[in-house]
């Protein structure tokens, strides 16, 4: 398959319409439709409808939503809250901002949908404090859909309230870790709580809470409309429906490209315009940094949750970054651990210290002060802080450095010949 | 035929999970930690954030094992301080598993790569959790060439505490001790990732009555104290165990000392008490004992000069004699809160068999006669078996706090108050007058009253607050009652009334270490030994018997209380007195007893130091403090908690060698001659059946406010550091006290016409303090003051009560 299949453009098919983002055009293309099925069923209903769709996250994690809306207890002892995840922090990643600018109300039907089917009265969409224009879009597509009866008390007639409470973040990579989010929620410092308990037993104040990114919530509504047949129609058997891709880096045009979940590289980078003035490909990220990067080898590899995993990396936020010829890995990778460095929120050991550590080693090679043994130092300290950390950030600190020295190991070696050479002759007359 | 091998298959109990461990099968309790469990097998897991007291935080990752769950291996090694245990789980450690090993190894190179290596002038090195882990787990050369992180070192987070960034290792057993145990969060995580570190909000230092314990649980020396840093090296100190010397709680202590110096102080490990802490007072306060003004010799009044001069023992002695015994049936004998049973039990002894009198009471605060029927029927005799525990108050669902300011008075009766209510199983109320922070600490409610109208409240609680009576009749849940009931009529008898309505029992949690013992063994004008009355023929037969008196020998008139004996003395009536350690400015009425002791014929001091009392004593005779002695404490439970003596030959003697000695000139024998054969005495006359004292039936009164203009009612205690000579020689200690202010209501303030002005000036007949003040939720009507804080020594300037009027007026510019 070498090209696309032409998909009707799901969730991004309103972008391109005047005033996209206005409840007007919303409603002229479809906007609330699923809102009035909803409240016709029953919340175990929706939930169910959901699980049959298959829609997995699209937060990094790929957790199956339904299954997690139906962790949420059947009873209302405490409140119950559905909190959006807007952080969109993963380097490489621009999607949900887009669709928040685009087309915010696709996200506050889906919201209304997802906390009546989870029994919520409040919902918190957590945006990264960084993109105000973003946070106003919102504030002013919740205030439309409330005076449209859409949200509110008694939505559309229906016996069920629900407030939407849009949040602007303080600015930290952690604080799109979900429960981390809820503490920076909480008005406290964002570092990620132990587990369990899990947020739907005790999540935002100790309440029964599920956080979804804001691409998964946006497609509910479709799911509502079109049923879970028809969701399954686009992607694979496990990894169903479709996605935005965000490309960026050295292709002709950047940007976010709607395609159902399994497109490869090559048919992503045709639709992009192909690698920006023919140079060609090095190396990139099928989903943000944190992601171990592929190669030109690459190029077929399915983008769904299994083809990434099989091929030895994460399908993660669908962040495509793209580096051509000219980019030296090992200068890339320093960039991304000194990112991780910076975004570690220090509360656990190996992320904390080792980062500190990679990045200088990192730093001191790419100046060409490397050694062979500070390759081998790298690994093992990666290796010391893979799946050793409290949360996933550490993980995905070592990504690029692991896959990038199992790539492009020669670029590393290259680093440390000024000390080879160095070693080669005695440093002193006479000292050897 | 061959008999089938035994399988030694494991019982699982109710309640209880089966695991494997390194290849060995184990039986663990559900929710048990993984590192717990294995910690019981001898398998110790490498760990900092880790604390068993302390909510798990998962944050050093120092703890990782190999779990396998329903035969599948998890995919990363867990965290065993976290993971709890689970049927079927089958665990590999450091120990069989090399990628746990690995895991550990890592973790342990990645907390040293910026860490200072500054042991050889570190308090912690040679005790050292991160020094001996990493010599156990760790690399043995480093493979980090960079640069480390710096920073400025130390600051100090209050007077008493340090922290030296560099060394801390983030593992967060400071902080979540402050949020969780203490409830003191002035110490906090800030800034992240590398930068991460402990720090305090501006102006606002880390001040804790607890402080001190997490310099104790920091794994690292990135916390010491200012009193001890740089003073001596572990591995120089000799450790004895001890007992805590100031409050009722009787905490289990450790004293470091060396070349007959101590050095400091730490909190010893008793799950039934104090579990692994103490407060900063049990820690930090020792020093008194060296203070200058220390009586090492026996003293003599000179006739002529009129002032004391060094004697030899047998001088002193036989002056001493001499006068007491001319003055047998006319001397009181006040001994001071503060004895241990055996030295309290001297005195008592001392009082019936050398002087022939009841006159003795050990307390040297405000008291009543309710007080003493109360002791005497309640409180005397109550075992950690039969009356409340600190597990007791744990496991209670109610308990009420009456005239008691747990966080000020008794500590770590406070911390257990604190941990029951914040796992939500206790609720505590407290009657009291304001909001004070043991309150908020304890998730408590406060049910205000003026001063006073305390005993009025508890007549009330039926009719008004039915939860707090509900509550209270939930099995299990107690009644906890301070030293300050003495001061308001009717109390005692209220709570006794309302604990027979609930059957909620009532604890008495006096202030001072020694009281609890003191009442044990009769230092009390109506009680013998054993709670025996004195007015009870039988009773006194049998004390006889065991002391080997002639029948009929005992004094079988009660005696005077200190009130009285202080009366008795200032109008003649007494002509001499016996004074332990006793403060005059603590009394009632500080004046009365200086002219007691002016006026008495024959003052004898048994003292640590110079005091008001050995201004006036004839003679002066020096006592061992309780690290230079042996002895017990009974604690508020009623708990004995014997100790030895920490430091020896310091030729100090406990009160009791010293009584029996003198007993001897005064033809006497006591046999105290040490606290071991005190306590043998004390025993030999074992439990009773006589009488027991009948309850105090006293009426309730409706506490009504002053009617004058510019009057209040004072509501007062004491706090835990302020002014008490045990303190001295602390400033460290004393920087981290509470800021010395008046409280009122807003409303009151503008009554008083106080409002505009920045501080209060509070008067009797007797003197006046200046304090600032702040609005606090007093009832109208009501000032509050410290005890004896800074300028506010309220018995000594104002000669006031809790609940007494006082004059408040502005008080200008500070
Ligand atoms: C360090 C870190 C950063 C993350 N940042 C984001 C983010 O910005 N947005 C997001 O939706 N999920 C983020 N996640 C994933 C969330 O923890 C969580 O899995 C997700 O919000 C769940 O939503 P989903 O099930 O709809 O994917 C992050 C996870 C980690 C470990
Ligand atoms: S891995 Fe540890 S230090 Fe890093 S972000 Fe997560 S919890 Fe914080
Ligand atoms: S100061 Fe000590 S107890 Fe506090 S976080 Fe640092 S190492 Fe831990
Ligand atoms: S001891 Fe287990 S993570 Fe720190």
């Amino acid at each position: 398959m070498s090209t696309v299949d032409p998909v009707t453009p799901v969730l991004t098919k309103r972008w391109l319409s005047p005033r996209s983002w206005s409840i007007q055009t919303y409603e002229q293309l479809e906007g609330y439709t699923a809102l009035r099925k909803a409240l016709t069923a029953t919340p175990e209903q929706i939930v169910q409808v959901v699980k049959d769709s298959g829609l997995r996250g699209r937060g990094g994690a790929g957790f199956p939503s339904g299954l997690k809306w139906s962790f949420m207890p059947p009873n209302e002892d405490k409140p119950h809250y559905l909190v959006i995840n807007a952080d969109e922090g993963e380097p490489g990643t621009c999607k949900d901002i887009p669709l928040m600018m685009a087309d915010p109300h696709s996200l506050i039907e889906g919201c209304v949908i997802a906390s009546y089917a989870m029994r919520s009265h409040h919902c918190f969409i957590y945006v990264r404090g960084e993109v105000l224009h973003c946070i106003r879009r919102l504030n002013a597509a919740v205030k439309e859909a409330k005076a449209a009866g859409y949200l509110g008390e008694n939505i559309l007639g229906s016996g069920y309230d629900l407030e939407i409470t849009v949040h602007a973040g303080a600015g930290a990579y952690i604080c799109g870790e979900e429960t981390a989010l809820l503490d920076s929620l909480e008005g406290r410092r964002g570092q990620p709580r132990l587990k369990p308990p899990f947020p739907a037993a005790a999540g935002l104040y100790a309440a029964p809470t599920t956080v979804n990114n804001v691409e998964t919530i946006a497609s509910v509504p479709y799911i509502i409309n079109g049923g879970s047949d028809w969701f399954r129609r686009m992607g694979t058997e496990k990894s169903p429906g479709p996605k935005i891709y965000s490309i960026s880096g050295h292709v002709e045009r950047p940007g976010q490209y709607e395609a159902p979940l399994g497109t490869t590289l090559r048919q992503l980078l045709e639709m992009a315009g192909g690698m920006k003035d023919g140079i060609p490909l090095k190396f990139w990220t099928p989903g943000g940094s944190s992601t171990p990067m592929f190669t030109a080898e690459h190029l077929d590899v399915p983008l769904d949750f299994e083809g990434a995993a099989e091929a030895g990396s994460m399908l993660g936020t669908t962040a495509v970054q793209v580096f051509n010829e000219t980019v030296s890995v090992p200068w890339a990778v320093m960039k991304w651990t000194q990112f991780y460095k910076h975004e570690s929120c220090g509360k656990c050991t190996p992320c904390r210290e080792g980062t500190y550590w990679l990045v200088q080693i990192l730093e001191r090679m790419v100046d060409g002060n490397g050694t062979e043994e500070d390759i081998d130092t790298l690994l093992d300290v990666c290796d010391n802080v893979l799946g050793r950390s409290f949360c996933a950030l550490g993980d995905g600190a070592v990504s690029p450095i692991q896959s990038g020295i199992k790539y492009f190991r020669d670029e590393f070696l290259a680093l440390c010949q000024k000390n080879r050479e160095k070693n080669r002759k005695p440093a002193m007359a006479g000292a050897n | 035929m061959t008999v089938a091998p035994e399988k030694n298959e494991l019982v699982v109990p109710e309640g209880h999970v089966k695991l494997v461990i390194d290849g060995i099968e184990v039986v663990a309790p559900k929710g048990e930690l993984l590192i717990r469990t294995a910690e019981r097998m001898g398998i110790t897991i490498p760990r900092f954030c880790d604390h068993p007291l302390l909510d798990p935080a998962g944050a050093c990752r120092q703890c990782l094992v190999e779990v396998e769950m329903g035969g599948r291996p998890m995919p990363k090694p867990q965290a065993s301080c976290t993971i709890t245990v689970a049927d079927g789980m089958v665990v590999k450690t450091q120990v069989t598993s090399p990628v746990a090993d690995k895991a550990q190894q890592g973790v342990m190179e990645l907390l040293l790569i910026n860490h200072p290596l500054d042991c050889p002038i570190c308090d912690k090195g040679g005790e050292c959790p991160l020094q001996n882990q990493a010599l156990a787990h760790g690399r043995t050369d480093s493979r980090f060439v960079d640069r480390k992180r710096t920073f400025a070192k130390p600051i100090p987070i209050s007077t008493q505490v340090l922290l030296d960034r560099e060394r801390c290792v983030l593992c967060q057993r400071c902080t979540r001790f402050s949020a969780q145990i203490a409830g003191d969060p002035f110490i906090e995580l800030l800034e992240r990732g590398a930068q991460q570190q402990i720090g305090i909000a501006e102006e606002k230092p880390f001040q804790s009555y607890f402080s001190g314990n997490t310099i104790q649980i920091c794994p690292v020396g990135a916390l010491t104290s200012a009193a001890y840093r740089f003073r001596s090296r572990p591995f120089d100190l000799v450790s004895t165990p001890g007992v805590c010397e100031h409050c009722s709680s009787g905490c289990a202590e450790r004293t470091d000392w060396r070349r007959g110096k101590v050095m400091r102080k730490l909190a010893a490990n008793d799950p039934e008490v104090n579990e692994e802490w103490i407060c900063d007072k049990g820690r930090f306060a020792f020093r008194y004992t060296g203070a200058a003004d220390r009586v090492l010799r026996p003293m003599v009044r000179d006739k002529a000069t009129g002032e004391l001069k060094q004697a030899s023992w047998t001088e002193a002695l036989q002056v001493a004699a001499e006068a007491l015994t001319k003055a047998r049936g006319s001397a009181g004998v006040l001994t001071g809160g503060r004895l241990t049973l055996e030295d309290a039990y001297a005195y008592s002894k001392f009082a019936r068999v050398a002087l022939g009198t009841n006159d003795i009471d050990f307390r040297a605060r405000p008291h009543s006669r309710e007080e003493q029927e109360f002791l005497a029927s309640t409180v005397v005799g109550t075992t950690p078996e039969t009356g409340v525990t600190f597990t007791g108050i744990e496991a209670a669902p109610t308990v009420l706090c009456v005239a008691f300011e747990p966080e000020e008075e008794a500590p770590i009766v406070f911390l257990r108050l604190r941990k029951a209510a914040r796992k939500g199983r206790t609720k505590v109320f407290h009657i009291g007058q304001w909001t004070s922070p043991a309150v908020e600490k304890t998730f408590g409610t406060l049910l205000a009253t003026p001063p006073g109208g305390e005993a009025a409240a508890v007549d009330a609680l039926s009719s008004h607050a039915p939860d707090v009576t509900e509550g209270l009749g939930k099995p299990g849940s107690v009644i906890l009652v301070g030293e300050r009931a003495a001061q308001v009529p009717g109390l005692f008898s209220a709570l006794l009334r309302l604990s027979e309505q609930t059957g909620a029992r009532i604890a008495w949690i006096p202030r001072r270490a020694g009281e609890r013992g003191a009442v044990e063994v009769g230092a009390l004008p109506t009680l013998l030994p054993g709670g025996r009355l004195v007015a009870d023929a039988a009773a006194r037969a049998e004390v006889e018997q065991a002391w080997g008196l002639e029948p009929g020998s005992l004094p079988d008139v009660p005696g005077r209380d200190t009130n009285g004996i202080i009366e008795a003395a200032a109008n003649g009536e007494l002509r001499a007195l016996v004074v332990g350690g006793v403060d005059p400015y603590d009394l009632p009425d500080p004046q009365l007893a200086l002219k007691a002791l002016r006026t008495a014929d024959f003052v004898l001091s048994l003292e640590l130091r110079h005091s008001a009392v050995t201004e006036f004593a004839d003679v002066v005779l020096p006592i061992a403090p309780s690290v230079e002695k042996a002895g017990t404490f009974l604690n508020w439970e009623g708990r004995r908690r014997e100790f030895g003596t920490t430091l020896d030959g310091t030729g100090a003697l406990p009160d009791c060698r010293v009584l029996d000695t003198l007993a001897v000139e005064m033809d006497a024998d006591l046999f105290t001659q040490t606290p071991t054969a005190a306590a043998g005495d004390l025993a030999r006359l074992g439990t009773t059946s006589t009488a027991r004292a009948a309850a105090p039936t006293v009426e309730s009164r409706q506490q009504s406010l002053p009617q004058s203009d510019g009057q209040a009612l004072l509501a007062t205690w004491r706090q835990l550091l302020d002014n008490g000579s045990l303190q001295e020689e602390e400033p460290h200690l004393a920087g981290t006290a509470r800021r010395v202010v008046a409280r009122l209501s807003e409303h009151t303030a503008e009554v008083l016409g106080v409002d505009k002005a920045e501080t209060v000036r509070v008067s009797t007949d007797r003197g006046s303090v200046t304090v600032p003040f702040e609005y606090a939720d007093l009832p109208d009507g009501v000032v509050w003051l410290p005890g004896n804080s800074g300028d506010v020594r309220v018995r000594r300037e104002l000669g006031a009560l809790h609940g007494s009027p006082v004059n408040v007026h502005p008080g200008g510019t500070e």
